[in-house]
């Protein structure tokens, strides 16, 4: 037992237990159960008919190529609702050289500034 | 006074030499001011080295009526300053190789409009 | 003496001269063939990692490993140039050689196809040595000479495929910049000398006061290995160096970066160790404002990008931010001994062992994208869909970096993260709320990029893609099984590697000890 007690006493960070193994494990199971309850579903189906085409509110569906949601249109909601502050970043990184130069001179300064005044 | 010049000069030197870098947008004035910093820092190197009234430190050639070592400048600063010198003419080389290619991709020298890529 | 201890002994100098000579026999050796260049190349790096665990094993156990080129009287100043390897720079060099080695067996198949081959390995191999310098010497100007050695090969590592116009240009971008800091680090340096008659970072440490030229050499100190290292606001260089080169020299990049930022904290703790109770916790502070900047910026603008290694790149960045975070809230309570014992070990525990994962998780996801890269010649999330039918091996591995990235439990990213958090949070609740926030994001900004390249349908132009050959598989595989075993089992690294490198970095009159053996004071 007390072996068992130091495996669950390592990463305690006070609120609760974070091991990894025992993560693990608590994973599995949950996978278990959930394929089990996956193997009660209704096995039958009729292929070739309207049961196996995806249902998009009557929509009609478009070839494969068109209907791949692309990379940059994913969390469009987030970035349109802060492209203030997107708007300000993406102009920040030009490019250029010289403003590379440029940032590590400021930062330069401000860092002597702060030690300056200590 | 007369031997804070040294310093002074390698002050100019940098503060020319980071100019040059930020505010020209040809890359070979970009290189060039890279040169200058590295001048000015070779400068600060070698005038560490310096004793009032001193011969260089070797000690087969001493004019007669040297102090040894006192006599001497420092030969640790020297040896400081070619090793940069050498690592210097070696970035020059690769930088200016470097151009070469980018002129012939892009056909033009300008550093805005080279950088201006995607996001 | 048997051969085990000869090889430990001149090991500090062997880890350095064998890539490099390897470096230089290289193009003779790739006469004879294709074949017999690449075993070389692999048994070349094989030796060296084995030289580093044989001499990072008897480091760990408490020794302070020195070795001199020159003259052995230290009674004499600057004759000499000497080797330190103390724990935290054995840590270091455990990181660049499990780098090198899965760089070059990757690189079998990877950059197969290309011209110039000699070439590209001499020069993988320069940069091997350049790090291993960088991270064993005990000398301030040998650290500026190994940091160029490393700086100009990688620039011609990043500018390898010549026939693009980005890659030139950003090895260009990377040279400047490499330059410009490496100037103002032997300004520092020259300060430094001329004041105190020494270039030995531990005779340094042993005079040094804390004048107004060592304010200023301080300052450029810092910001020379920070903007090495990749610290917002001077990080723009590491995505374009990172995203234009080959994946297999993205990640030699990734220990070169690591390198600088080893430099920081040799500088702070160790040079200026001494006077920490003249300049109070302001130094800490500024590290800590300036890693959770790097933090939030990194991520943000990961979450923008449309291209999939500059997407990496952005969070390369970030990552370097909760290790600035971690080690910093350490480096504000140095000289305050409970406060250290119940904040600092943690918090610099975290951020030590968060140097190693940041390294391998980075390091596996740019090499699931270089994978991606060989087979389908794209790297635009817009593009790519559905791969996940055709590549499953890669996918797998790709799911093991998102979890690692993010902190996620079964990865090592969980355990350093957690150390840093709880740490952090007793400092002030407000730098683990960002921290927390960041590592949130980053989970946010990898689903983004699972879905757009793996899943979905699959698209009829990739009906030929197959999945990558084995080289490339069993070094993503090697990376891979060191992430899970140290997720595994973290209190076991934590215990062995992680706490002798922190408590190198605290005490350290240890290391000026070596040199100076009647130096009194430190902690």
């Amino acid at each position: 037992m007390s072996m068992l007690e130091t495996l669950l006493g390592t990463f305690q960070t006070g609120s609760g237990f974070w091991n990894p193994i025992v993560w693990i494990i608590v994973a599995a199971l949950v996978f278990l159960i959930t394929y089990i309850l996956r193997g009660f579903g209704n096995k039958k189906y009729k292929k070739g008919t309207e049961q196996v085409k995806s249902f998009l509110s009557g929509n009609p569906e478009y070839e494969k190529e068109k209907m791949h949601v692309k990379g940059s249109n994913l969390f469009w909601g987030f970035t349109e609702s802060l492209k203030w502050i997107f708007d300000i970043l993406h102009k920040m990184h030009t490019g250029n050289i010289s403003d590379y130069v440029l940032w590590f001179v400021i930062v330069m300064a401000v860092l002597f500034l702060l030690v300056g005044l200590m | 006074m007369i031997f804070n010049i040294p310093f002074i000069a390698v002050t100019a030197l940098v503060l020319i030499g980071l100019y040059t870098v930020i505010f020209r947008r040809n890359l070979i004035k970009m290189v060039i001011g890279i040169t200058i910093i590295q001048s000015g820092v070779n400068l600060f190197l070698i005038t560490l080295g310096y004793r009032e009234n001193s011969v260089a430190p070797i000690f087969t050639s001493l004019p007669p009526g040297t102090i040894v070592p006192e006599g001497m400048s420092f030969p640790v600063p020297q040896a400081l300053t070619l090793t940069s010198i050498v690592i210097g003419v070696a970035v020059l080389a690769l930088m200016l190789s470097l151009i070469i290619h980018i002129y012939r991709h892009y056909g033009t020298l300008d550093a805005r409009e080279i950088g201006g890529n995607e996001e | 003496m048997n051969i085990i201890d000869f090889l430990l002994q001149h090991s500090p100098a062997l880890i350095v001269a064998i890539p490099l000579l390897g470096a230089f026999l290289t193009p003779l050796i790739s006469r004879i063939n294709n074949k017999a260049r690449n075993i070389f190349v692999i048994l070349i790096l094989g030796l060296t990692t084995s030289i580093v665990f044989l001499l990072a094993n008897d480091v760990f156990a408490g020794n302070i490993h020195t070795y001199v080129f020159g003259s052995q009287d230290l009674a004499l100043p600057i004759v000499r140039i000497l080797f330190e390897v103390d724990a935290m720079s054995a840590f270091m060099a455990i990181i660049g050689s499990i780098l090198a080695l899965v760089a070059v067996i990757y690189s079998w198949a990877f950059i197969k196809e290309n011209t110039g081959l000699d070439k590209f390995y001499t020069l993988i191999l320069l940069t091997t040595a350049g790090m291993f310098g960088m991270v064993l010497t005990g000398d301030m100007f040998n650290l500026f000479v190994f940091l160029e050695i490393t700086s100009i090969a990688s620039c011609a590592l990043i500018a390898f495929w010549t026939n693009k116009g980005k890659s030139v240009e950003a090895g260009f971008k990377y040279i400047v910049i490499s330059s410009i800091g490496a100037l103002f680090l032997l300004f520092a340096i020259a300060l430094l000398y001329g004041q105190y008659n020494a270039l030995n970072i531990a005779t340094l440490a042993n005079a040094i006061q804390f004048s107004f030229l060592d304010k200023i050499a301080l300052v450029l100190l810092i910001a020379a290995f920070a903007m090495k290292a990749g610290i917002v606001p001077m990080h723009m260089w590491l995505p374009d160096a990172y995203s234009k080169a080959p994946a297999s020299v993205t990640i030699v990049l990734v220990g070169a970066t690591q390198a600088s930022l080893y430099g920081v904290f040799r500088v702070c703790f160790t040079l200026y160790g001494n006077t920490i109770n003249l300049s109070p916790a302001s130094i800490g502070w500024i590290i800590v404002l300036l890693g959770l900047i790097t933090m939030l910026l990194g991520v943000a603008m990961a979450l923008i990008q449309s291209d999939f290694k500059r997407l990496i790149a952005f969070s390369a960045v970030a990552e370097i931010g909760f290790i600035f975070l971690g080690i910093g809230a350490g480096l504000t309570v140095l000289g305050n001994a409970e406060m250290m014992a119940a904040i600092g070990i943690p918090a610099m525990s975290g951020g030590v062992f968060h140097i190693m994962n940041d390294a391998l998780d980075i390091g596996l996801l740019f090499l699931v994208a270089g994978a991606i890269y060989y087979a389908t010649r794209e790297t635009s999330l817009d593009k790519l869909g559905g791969l996940a039918r055709n590549m499953k091996y890669t996918t797998v591995f790709f799911i093991i970096g998102l979890f690692a990235v993010s902190g996620i439990p079964p990865m090592n990213g969980f355990a350093s993260k957690l150390l840093i958090y709880e740490s952090t949070f007793q400092l002030n609740p407000i730098l683990s709320i960002v921290a927390i926030l960041s590592s949130i994001m980053l989970l946010a900004v990898f689903v983004k990029v699972f879905h757009s390249v793996f899943l979905g349908p699959s698209l009829p132009k990739f009906k030929e893609v197959k999945e990558v050959p084995k080289s490339m598989l069993i070094a993503m595989g090697i990376i891979a099984s060191i992430i899970i075993v140290f997720g595994l089992f973290p209190e076991l690294i934590i215990n062995n590697i992680v706490e002798p490198a922190v408590s190198a970095l605290v005490n350290y009159g240890d290391y000026i000890r070596e040199v100076i053996p009647t130096f009194t004071g430190g902690i």
